[in-house]
């Protein structure tokens, strides 16, 4: 287990949180105290044991290929909140990151 | 006719005609409409959807069709869809927010002839155990109105409490259904894993959040669950299992049950009117014919901090879609960088930004192994214990909760408020049937009313009608809801 | 680009390339909204692939077998679990600002793509996985007056793309020129097309790729320094665009510049790539199990009898074709990429055991009047057994070439068998010498002129006799005969 103080500011960018300076610094403390429980993983003897990432096991849960009805579009756009015409409209884009 | 009574008994009088749904609904209505500015179950209250549905099960009824909830009326916690109605999560970020589909359990309620009254409170996109994390209204304990009435499913707990509704829609992801049960003095229900699609509910944690029932009594919680139970293809992760009805497999003993009891749940840590309550609980249930067993979740005490680690985790990635792009609240910034930044900022509360942040650091390159993966492996170990637990009985018996209901605003620090949930977090992580049933009162530490308490049982995987069987033995023989919230008596 | 040929050949290119390839199903991967392009924006959308709060993904079936058919088609291994993870970032076209994609347990995972240039040289290029993953929405970039995102003041954004099945394939660094990387992108095209797993349309931006490049000295083992190019929306772009980062890297470095690690655009217009903003932040996409997805377990029986089910694919047609046929390889490439026309040409080669005569009649003259009516040539009257029939009656040479075009094009037009048309007509070619010498006995008296030209050493004008005797035998003559006899005749 690692210790280090978590970068607040690195998490919250990824997480497209906009902190204020008190913010990083009281969540920066909350979340210090939290790993501090967290750490005593550390504890357990893990080096054999497979992780579960669900617990009731199930395989191949798919569906056919068929076409089913869609929503009308002035439903989903009536939620929107900017539109043009038939789009969701967003401010502009700088970084390309796909 | 008073709707007072139970679901399993509206359902049997409006079946027979003798009483109709809309004349339940309205005066369950009329009720709301009295009792809850103070209580504050609902976000929304449905009047015209429950009394159009009321006069849709009315017909149904006269068409001769029998209908398992014929006019029971329904409290829908706010993270379930439900077309046409405000779907709020409790949050700022989806305040305004209109559903434009029903998810299938509540889908499956209204075909069963259950009325939806309304949207119930809860704490923020289900983050808490007290309400109080709600960003839209403030829900409070029936038996105590200076009280929480526990979370998240608090709403819909104080629905059910006050006679808002006979049964409330909960979900619960380390305890959210069980622990306002507790609170509450109800019967909360959280089935397997997987029994009850997670379509149309609102996801916190995907690998852990189940929906389930809170009710006056066992066998309401079993109607519901036999409503809502059994597989959907609209979800992947619903179990595809034949489910066998519980509520007309209740039992009155339990003789040849054998009740698992922790011996790391150390009730003494709780203090010695606590503990003399779930002595007496235990007592109770071996008085009915149980056989009580020394049993060992060894790895249990570190539920709170794998779960703590896996749950925020899949919320992280669960609240990204609350971006001011689709729906939801848009707080405008120079670029669409900026609009998220400032969207979430101001759409989301302290709770929920807590754990989107530890949930983005878990996954984070470079400590996923440490936190994440390593969490993923004491989940194994925790279900490891279990299923080592259950080979040497057929049900465990605990606390729900480590405390009655607190009063607000005492649960400063995070953590303490996470120790609510320490007994039920480890049933939760291991995706097992558990529930909470009413077993005596005991005077907080901060007050001299009496308040609820809950026991707890938990099951093996899809041992869910050996679970309510037992549960409705303990709850016949000790009558422990009987006394009831005051409630605009 | 100033770098001459001889700098060039100092240097080799090494060339990977991603490509991302929609899926052709009737849904979408984790919806049933169709999967189709275009429409009206926003209409082929539903709770799921707009990410409402509350949906739940459900995989596509089709979508899954698809993936199993193209990994077997290039020899990749098919293990037998695998799972769904999260990509996370954020995106204004994707819904739940997290791509549902595979991280490290695809579906398929190596496989080899061989392929074959222009000239019919056989290539190969190693395939690292092809992964199973979902498209996004489209973006349209308005205010900068070119639709492009830099300068742009807003986007609008359109969803119906959302949630289509995509393959990501990415191939190893094997690729060392642009001529290369379009026989590589050529035969996952044709592969894929045949497979019937993507319909491949560029130009609906149903396969999209970007190139990494870069340089080093030819006979260094070690890797430059990678470009990853951007925007190449055709394969002719994709060309263009290699050779010009090429020769730029060449010149960086040959001016004593270094390549730097970067994302480049490829602008069609100018004709050369350009540095795209660097990111402000490193990816940090926090990669984890989909925990709404369950893992996909594929058994050995299953994948077997996938494999069996798939048609013949275009490189072993090629080697059919070009190898054991002796087809010139653009031939070759001109039927298999018409998949109608060579199963059309395998069945006439089947009938008349003559590839040869086969290729020239269907590439020929019967793809000519497929050009002129419209008409393809497998939906036209001329069966392959009448094709078969017709070239038999050419290589008993009981017609003559130019009585089995115009038979041809009877045929087309419906006038059934070439062999009853023959025999109703009389339109046998003769080869009675008795008969054929009685027609140039009468050419040769009636054209005095040119027998004195022709032994006066013109004995071009052979030609010109031998049509009038063609002629005079209404074209049934066999031609060769009656050049031998014009021969024998003149001396």
């Amino acid at each position: 287990m690692s210790s280090d103080k978590i970068d607040i500011r690195y998490v919250a960018k990824l997480a497209r949180l906009a902190l204020t300076d008190a913010e990083v610094e009281s969540f920066g403390k909350q979340l210090g105290d939290l790993l501090q429980h967290v750490e005593a993983l550390g504890a357990l003897d893990t080096a054999a044991v497979p992780a579960t990432a669900q617990v009731v096991e199930s395989r191949n849960v798919e569906r056919a290929d068929d076409v089913g009805p869609c929503l009308d579009r002035e439903t989903v756009l009536a939620q929107a909140p900017q539109r043009q015409g038939s789009f969701f409209r967003v401010p502009r884009i700088i970084a390309e990151e796909s | 006719m008073t709707f007072r009574t139970s679901a399993a008994d509206i359902a049997r009088r409006v079946n027979s005609g003798s009483v109709g749904a809309r004349e339940v609904t309205d005066a369950v209505l009329a009720h709301v409409d009295a009792v809850d500015g103070s209580i504050g179950a609902y976000l929304t209250v449905l009047h015209d959807l429950a009394r159009e549905q009321a006069d849709r099960v009315d017909r149904r009824v006269k068409n001769g069709e029998t209908l398992p909830l014929a006019g029971v009326p329904v409290a829908v916690k706010d993270n379930m869809c439900l077309t046409g109605t405000r779907t709020t999560c409790g949050s700022k970020i989806l305040e305004n927010w209109i559903a434009p589909y029903t998810g299938t359990a509540v889908q499956r309620i209204i075909d069963a002839g259950g009325i939806p009254i309304g949207k119930t409170n809860l704490d923020e996109f289900a983050m808490g155990s007290s309400c109080e994390n709600s960003a839209l209204g403030t829900t409070r304990n029936p038996y105590d109105d200076m009280r929480v009435p526990g979370g998240s499913s608090g709403g819909s707990a104080a629905a059910a409490a006050a006679y808002e509704a006979a049964i409330g829609l909960g979900s619960d992801t380390g305890g959210s259904i069980r622990e306002p049960a507790a609170f509450c003095n109800l019967v909360g229900f959280k089935p397997t894993y997987g029994r009850i699609s997670r379509y149309g509910l609102i996801a916190f944690a995907s690998s852990l959040d189940q929906i389930g029932p809170l009710t006056r009594t066992v066998e309401d919680a079993a109607l519901a669950y036999d409503v809502m139970a059994g597989k959907d293809p609209m979800d992947s992760t619903s179990i595809d299992r034949e489910v066998e009805p519980a509520a007309g497999a209740l039992r009155d003993d339990l003789k040849g049950v054998r009740i698992g009891i922790v011996k790391e749940f150390v009730t003494e840590k709780l203090g010695p009117e606590i503990h003399a309550l779930y002595q007496k609980a235990y007592a109770d249930l071996e008085a009915l014919g149980a056989e009580l067993v020394d049993v060992s979740l060894p790895t249990a005490d570190y539920g709170l901090a794998t779960y703590y680690l896996i749950a925020p985790a899949e919320c992280s990635s669960n609240l990204a879609r609350f971006d001011g792009v689709r729906y939801g609240l848009r707080v405008e910034g120079t670029d669409v960088g900026q609009m998220y930044e400032n969207t979430r900022a101001s759409g989301f509360g302290d709770e929920v930004k807590r754990r989107i942040l530890i949930g983005t650091y878990a996954l984070s390159s470079g400590y996923y192994d440490a936190y994440y993966v390593k969490a993923q492996k004491a989940r194994t170990l925790i279900g490891d214990d279990f299923k080592r637990a259950f080979a040497g009985c057929d049900l465990i018996a605990s606390p729900a909760a480590s405390s009655p209901a607190f009063q607000f605003d005492s649960k400063s620090d995070p953590y303490s408020m996470y120790m609510m949930d320490y007994y039920t977090i480890p049933m939760s992580l291991a995706g097992l049937p558990a529930l909470s049933v009413p077993c005596g009162y005991v005077k907080p530490d901060d007050g001299d009313r009496p308040m609820p308490m809950g026991l707890q049982l938990a099951a093996p995987l899809f041992e869910e009608v050996r679970l309510l069987g037992a549960a409705h033995a303990y709850e016949r023989a000790t009558q422990h809801a009987r006394a009831g919230a005051k409630v605009g008596a | 680009m100033a770098v001459s040929e001889n700098v060039r050949t100092k240097y080799e290119a090494v060339i990977g390339i991603e490509c991302h390839v929609e899926l052709k199903t009737k849904s979408k991967m984790f919806c049933a909204c169709p999967n189709e392009f275009g429409g009206e924006p926003n209409t082929k959308v539903c709770p799921v692939c707009l990410a409402l709060p509350g949906s739940l993904p459900v995989p596509n079936a089709e979508a899954i077998l698809h993936m199993v058919r193209a990994g077997l088609a290039f020899g990749a291994e098919i293990p037998t679990f695998s799972k769904f993870d999260r990509k996370n970032y954020f995106y204004p076209d994707m819904p739940k600002d997290y791509q549902i994609s595979q991280f490290d347990m695809p579906l398929t995972q190596g496989g080899v793509v061989r392929y074959w240039l222009e000239d019919g040289t056989m290539n190969e290029c190693r395939l690292t996985r092809i992964h199973l993953e979902e498209d996004t929405g489209k973006s349209t970039h308005a205010g900068s007056g070119d639709g492009r995102i830099a300068g742009s003041s807003h986007s609008l954004i359109d969803f119906n793309r959302a949630g289509v099945p995509l393959m990501e394939c990415v191939s190893e660094p094997d690729i060392r020129s642009a001529d290369e990387a379009v026989g590589y992108l050529d035969a996952l095209k044709r592969t894929f097309v045949r497979l019937g797993v993507s319909d491949v349309k560029m130009e609906e931006g149903s396969l999209r790729c970007d190139a990494n490049v870069s340089i080093r000295p030819v006979g260094s083992s070690e890797y430059g320094t990678k470009a990853e190019i951007k925007n190449m929306n055709s394969f002719r772009s994709v060309h263009r665009a290699i050779e010009s980062e090429i020769a730029r890297q060449i010149e960086v470095v040959e001016s004593g510049g270094r390549v730097v690690q970067e994302t480049r655009g490829w602008d069609e217009v100018a004709g050369t790539t350009h540095s795209m903003r660097s990111k402000e932040q490193a990816h940090d996409y926090r990669y984890f199990p989909d925990p709404d997805l369950v893992p996909i377990e594929l058994d050995r029986a299953t994948v077997d009898r996938i494999a069996t089910e798939l048609p013949e694919l275009p490189l072993r047609r090629f080697e059919r074709y070009h190898d054991e046929f002796g087809l010139t390889a653009q031939q070759a490439t001109q039927l298999i990429d018409n998949a109608s026309l060579a199963d059309y040409f395998d069945a006439v080669v089947g009938a008349s055991n003559h590839p040869q005569q086969s290729t020239n009649f269907v590439l020929g003259d019967l793809s000519r009047l497929a050009n002129e009516t419209g008409t393809p040539v497998y939906q036209s009257p001329v069966t392959p057994g009448d094709l078969a029939e017709l070239i038999a009656l050419v290589e008993t040479a009981t017609i003559n070439s130019k009585i089995a075009k115009s038979l041809l094009e009877r045929m087309w037009k419906g006038d059934g068998s070439p062999k009853a048309i023959v025999d109703s007509e009389s339109l046998a070619q003769t080869s009675d010498s008795g008969a054929i010498e009685k027609f140039v006995d009468e050419v040769l008296s009636d054209n005095a002129k040119a027998v004195a030209d022709y032994k006066a050493g013109k004995t071009n004008i052979l030609g010109f006799l031998t049509g009038l005797v063609m002629k005079q035998s209404r074209g049934k003559a066999n031609p060769a005969l009656v050049q031998e006899l014009l021969k024998q005749r003149l001396g």
